[in-house]
C-alpha cells in the first residue's frame, strides 16, 4: 500500500546503554543491529535518496571495542506520525538484542544539526581487575596530569602508512585530558577506579586507551564503561 | 570443568586480542535461553566451522528450534574457534563453550553436530578435543556426552565410524526427538555408586543398542566390516541383533511448519538472511548430483505456508532478505503464484528476495523479473554441461539455444552480470567437452554485449565433479591431477577476455572425494592427519595436503584405491548398509542409460520407481494428494505376493 500523501518524518533520539555480549560488538555491526530491531519494533525507517538508499540511523560517537556504555546516543528518523513517543521506548526494548537498554526516547526537530557534530566530550569510568597499589596509581595519575605535552603516535591507516619515510605523526593527548582522578573505593570491592572525561570534539578526540597505554595499564586488565556523552547547548 | 562463571572471567581477559570477538560471545536476538538446572536434558549442536559460516546452517536452525520447543530439553550451539582463539583457548585451558549459557560442552547430555561436508571432518575431531572430549567413541566413557552427528555426510558415515557414538540417517526434525527420549530414558535409572564406572560404562552400551533400534539411526560400533583379498568390502554386519543389518534414512511424511525464530547475528556473517525450505527433494534425476538421489521423495509446503513463514521470519528477526529454498526453485509448484504474491505481501521495497536454483529458460527471466523491486544482484544459471552428449549423461539436458536464449532475456532485462556454472570431470569427459565450456560461455558474453555492450560481465565458476554415493556415478572414478589440470589450464588459456573464471583447486577434490569414497579404514587417516595439523581443510589457505599424503602413508593405504578406481559392478560398497530408500537396482539401471547416453525425463511426469514409494508406502498413504510430488499408492495392499513397483498407479 503506497501512501498518496507526503509521509510525515519524525526524527527520534535514543538514549542506550550498551553491556554484556554488545561490548564485543562494533561500530558498524551496531549500526546493522539498530536496523533490524527497528524493524523489529515495526517502526517505519526511513531511507536516504539515491541509487542506494540507506536508513537514516545516526550514532553519537563510536565506542572502542570492549567498551562498555552507560550513556549511548542514537537518532533514528521515522515515517509515521501516529505513534506516540511513550510506546517507542518499549517496542524497542523489546526489540533489541541482549546488551542495550533503551534509558530514553525523545521526539528532536527534524532540521537539529548531527549528533557527531554536537559532541563535545565523553566521561568514562576505568575498573582495574587486578589488585594494583594505589600509591603507584596515584603517582602515575599524577606524573601524567602535571605534564605539559604527551606526545603519541598517530594511528595511521595502512594504506597511508609508507608515505611518511621519516618518524611517524604525533598528537598531543595532554589537552585532550580534561579530567582524570582516581575514584573513592566502591562498596562492593577494593577495585580500583578511575574517571576520564576526554575531549569529543571533530579531530579530536582522546581515547581512553591511549591513556591507559600512557599510564601503562593493559587494555585486558581493565573494564571501561563510558557514563556520559556531553553535547554542545 | 570450568563454570560458566570461570569461562566468562577467561574470556574477559582474551576476547579483545582476538579478530572479531563477537564470534564468542553469543547474546543475539532470538538465542534461546533456558534455565539450566531445571531442565532434564541438554543438546548443543555444533558446527565444526568458524560461527561466520555455521550460524546460517539451515538444518541447525530446525534442530535448534524443534528441541527448544520441548519444555524437557534445551538446546545451545557452539561453533568452531577460528585459529587465533583456539590458540589461546588451549594456552588458557578454556575448553570449547556453548554461546548461551557458556556451559563447557562437555557438560551437555547430547552434543549434535552437522557435518553437510566432508572437508569439516578434521574440523569435528578438533572441535571434540577442545571440548576437553575424547575424539574416539571407544575413549569416551560415561562422563561425556553422546555424541550424534547428521547433515549430507550421512549417506556414508564409514570414514567418521570411530569418532560418532550414532549418525542420523535423513532427515532430522522427528527423529532427534526419538533421540532425546531414549537418552532421558536411559539416564532415569541411577547408577549404583560402587561401581560407578562399571555400571555407566554397560549403562552406555545399552543406549546404544536402544539408539541403534530407532529408525534413522546407525549407530557404528555395532558393526563390524570384513574385506576382501583386494581391499574392497566383503561385508559389513551387525554384531548385536539390536542393530539392524541395513539402517533406512528417516523421512518425515510433511514437512513440519518452518522455524521463523531464527539467531538474528550481531556481526556479519555469510546468508545473513531469514529462510524458508519451499520444497524438499527434486524430481530432476541429474545424476551426478547427490542432494538430487538422497532427498526424495519430493515434498512441497503451500504457498499460503511459505509467505506465511515469511512474513513472521521478518517480523521476528527485522532481517532485510528472505530467500525461498530448494533444490530447484524453478519445479516449485506454486512458484509463479508465490512470485506473485511476494510483492503484494511484502510492499517494502528495502526488502530482498532471493530465489535460487532457477533453471535454464526464459520462465526463470519472467520470475526474477516479477522480483525486480526486491531482486538482488547477480542472476546465476547452472548448465554444468556444454555438450548435448554430456549433458545426456548427466542427464540434466537443456540446449545451446535455451541457454543462449535465457542469456539474452537477462542482459536485455536490466541485468549485467550472469554467473555460469559448469563442472569438469564428468564421466567420459574429453577436452573437446571442456573446450565447449569455452565456447558456450564466449558466446553467452556475445549475446550480452549484443543486448548492452561492453557493461556485460559474465562469471564463469567450474567445479570439478567428485563421485558421491549413492549416486548413479558412485562407480566411477575421479579425475586424477593431470586430467584436471589439462582441463583447468585450457579453461584458463582459451577463455575470452571480460569472463572472470572461478576453479576449484585440485588438492580440495582429491581430499574431497578420497573422505566422500572412504571406507573405515580411513578413520585412521583422518585421525593422524588431524593430529599432525590437518584443520579448515574447506579454506584454500589452510588446506594442507602433504598432511594428509602423509597420513596415508603411515597407514598403508592408497589414496587412489578410493579416488581414481573404477569400481566394480558387483562391488559392494563402504556405504551398501547405509539405505537412502533408493534402490540399487535403479541406481546402477540409471548408470547404465547415461553410458548409453539416454535420458530421463523429469520423474513427475513418469515414476521410474527408483524405491521410495514401496518403502515408505504407509507414510504415503497417511499424506495423499499433492503435498507429496509421487504418484499415489492403492490404499490397501493386496493380499496377494506383488512386485512392490505394481503397487503404483501412475496419474
Amino acid at each position: 500500500m503506497k501512501n498518496d500523501q507526503q509521509p510525515i518524518n519524525k526524527r527520534l533520539r535514543i538514549s542506550f546503554s550498551k553491556e554484556g555480549p554488545l561490548r564485543f560488538i562494533g561500530h558498524l555491526d551496531l549500526h546493522h543491529i539498530w536496523q533490524r530491531s527497528i524493524r523489529r519494533a515495526g517502526l517505519p525507517l526511513v531511507y536516504s535518496q539515491g541509487f542506494h538508499p540507506q536508513p537514516k540511523i545516526q550514532l553519537a560517537s563510536a565506542l572502542a571495542l570492549g567498551f562498555s556504555s552507560r550513556a549511548e546516543v542514537v537518532d533514528i528518523w521515522i515515517e509515521e506520525n501516529r505513534i506516540q513517543t511513550s510506546d517507542i521506548g518499549e517496542k524497542l526494548q523489546s526489540a533489541v538484542p541482549e546488551g542495550i537498554a533503551i534509558l530514553d526516547v525523545q521526539e528532536v526537530e527534524l532540521g537539529s544539526p548531527a549528533l557527531q557534530t554536537q559532541i563535545v566530550s565523553s566521561e568514562y569510568e576505568v575498573t582495574l581487575l587486578d589488585e594494583n597499589p594505589a600509591s603507584l596509581i596515584n603517582e602515575k595519575l599524577a606524573t601524567l596530569m602535571e605534564a605539559e605535552s604527551i606526545l603519541r603516535p598517530k594511528r595511521v591507516k595502512h594504506k597511508k602508512r609508507k608515505h611518511f619515510t621519516s618518524a611517524p605523526p604525533t598528537y598531543d593527548l595532554r589537552p585532550l585530558i580534561l579530567k582524570l582522578v582516581k575514584l573513592p573505593p566502591g562498596k562492593e570491592d577494593n577495585a580500583i577506579r578511575l574517571f576520564m572525561h576526554l575531549s569529543a570534539r571533530e579531530g579530536a578526540t582522546g581515547r581512553p586507551d591511549e591513556v591507559l597505554a600512557e599510564l601503562g595499564i593493559p587494555v585486558e586488565d581493565v573494564r571501561v564503561e563510558r557514563t556520559k556523552l556531553i553535547f554542545s547547548e | 570443568m570450568l563454570t560458566p562463571q570461570q569461562i566468562e572471567a577467561r574470556l574477559e581477559r582474551v576476547l579483545l586480542t582476538v579478530q572479531k570477538p563477537g564470534r564468542y560471545v553469543g547474546g543475539e536476538f532470538n538465542a534461546v535461553h533456558k534455565d539450566w538446572d531445571s531442565i532434564q536434558t541438554k543438546v548443543a549442536f555444533l558446527f565444526p566451522d568458524i560461527y561466520d559460516l555455521g550460524v546460517s546452517n539451515v538444518g541447525l536452525k530446525i534442530l535448534y528450534d524443534q528441541i527448544n520447543q520441548r519444555d524437557d530439553a534445551l538446546a545451545e550451539r557452539a561453533y568452531l574457534p577460528w585459529l587465533d582463539f583456539e590458540e589461546i583457548m588451549r594456552a588458557n585451558e578454556i575448553p570449547l563453550y556453548a554461546l548461551e549459557s557458556k556451559h563447557p560442552l562437555i557438560d551437555f547430555d547430547i552434543i549434535g553436530i552437522s557435518i553437510p561436508y566432508e572437508t569439516l571432518y578434521t574440523n569435528t575431531l578438533n572441535a571434540l578435543d577442545l571440548a576437553g572430549i575424547p575424539v574416539k567413541s571407544a575413549a569416551r566413557g560415561p562422563e561425556h556426552p553422546l555424541i550424534i552427528a547428521g547433515g549430507h555426510t550421512c549417506t556414508n558415515p564409514e570414514p567418521m565410524h570411530a569418532f560418532i557414538d550414532a549418525y542420523v540417517v535423513g532427515e532430522g526434525e522427528e527423529v532427534i526427538h526419538d533421540i532425546v527420549d531414549t537418552v532421558q530414558a536411559y539416564s532415569r535409572f541411577p547408577v549404583d555408586s560402587s561401581q560407578q564406572h562399571n555400571g555407566k560404562t554397560v549403562k552406555r552400551e545399552s543406549l546404544l543398542k536402544a539408539l541403534a533400534q530407532i529408525p534413522g539411526v546407525y549407530v557404528p560400533s555395532l558393526y563390524k566390516v570384513n574385506y576382501m583379498d583386494d581391499g574392497t568390502i566383503a561385508e559389513t554386519i551387525p554384531l548385536v541383533e539390536e542393530a539392524p543389518a541395513r539402517v533406512l534414512k528417516r523421512i518425515v511424511a510433511k514437512l513440519p511448519p518452518p522455524p521463523t525464530d531464527f539467531i538474528v547475528p550481531n556481526i556479519k556473517i555469510v546468508h545473513n538472511r531469514a529462510t524458508v525450505e519451499v520444497m524438499r527433494g527434486c524430481t530432476r534425476g541429474c545424476r551426478f548430483c547427490h542432494a538430487g538421489f538422497t532427498t526424495r521423495p519430493v515434498r512441497e509446503r503451500s504457498v499460503e505456508e511459505v509467505l506465511d513463514a515469511a512474513e513472521k521470519a521478518i517480523a521476528s528477526t527485522g532481517f532485510e532478505e528472505v530467500s525461498f529454498l530448494s533444490l530447484s526453485s524453478s519445479d516449485y509448484t506454486g512458484i509463479a503464484e508465490l512470485v506473485e504474491a511476494v510483492s503484494e505481501r511484502f510492499p517494502d521495497e528495502k526488502m530482498s528476495i532471493s530465489l535460487p536454483s532457477l533453471r535454464v529458460e526464459s520462465v526463470s527471466v519472467d520470475l526474477m523479473e516479477g522480483l525486480k523491486k526486491h531482486r538482488t544482484a547477480g542472476f546465476t544459471l547452472a548448465p554444468e554441461a556444454a555438450t548435448e552428449r554430456m549433458r545426456k549423461i548427466i542427464n540434466k539436458f537443456i540446449t545451446d539455444e535455451q541457454l543462449l536464449d535465457t542469456a539474452r532475456e537477462i542482459y536485455s532485462r536490466g541485468w549485467t552480470t550472469i554467473k555460469l556454472y559448469f563442472m569438469i570431470g564428468h564421466p567420459s569427459e574429453t577436452l573437446e567437452d571442456v573446450q565447449a565450456i569455452i565456447d558456450l560461455s564466449n558466446k553467452v558474453l556475445a549475446e550480452g554485449r549484443k543486448a548492452i555492450g561492453g557493461k556485460a560481465k559474465l562469471n564463469l565458476g567450474v567445479g570439478t565433479f567428485v563421485p558421491k554415493p549413492q549416486t548413479s556415478f558412485q562407480w566411477v572414478s575421479v579425475d586424477n591431477f593431470e586430467q584436471i589440470n589439462t582441463k583447468q589450464n585450457l579453461l584458463k588459456k582459451e577463455l575470452g577476455r571480460g569472463i572472470k573464471l572461478a576453479w576449484t583447486d585440485p588438492e580440495d577434490t582429491i581430499i574431497e572425494a578420497f573422505l566422500s569414497r572412504g571406507d573405515r579404514r580411513l578413520a585412521d587417516v583422518i585421525y593422524t592427519a588431524w593430529k599432525n595439523g590437518a584443520k579448515f581443510d574447506a579454506w584454500g589457505d589452510q588446506r594442507r595436503y602433504d598432511i594428509w599424503m602423509d597420513a596415508f602413508a603411515e597407514h598403508n593405504l592408497d589414496p587412489t584405491f578410493y579416488t581414481h578406481r573404477q569400481r566394480r559392478v558387483d562391488e559392494i560398497f563402504p556405504w551398501e548398509h547405509i539405505s537412502t530408500a533408493v534402490h540399487k537396482k535403479f541406481i546402477f539401471e540409471d548408470y547404465r542409460q547415461s553410458l548409453e547416453g539416454l535420458i530421463r525425463v523429469d520423474c513427475r511426469e513418469q515414476c521410474f520407481a527408483c524405491g521410495i514409494l514401496p518403502i515408505f508406502k504407509d507414510l504415503r498413504r497417511e499424506n495423499p494428494g499433492d503435498i507429496w510430488m509421487c504418484p499415489e499408492v492403492k490404499s490397501r495392499k493386496p493380499k496377494t505376493a506383488m512386485q512392490p513397483d505394481e503397487l503404483i498407479t501412475i496419474n
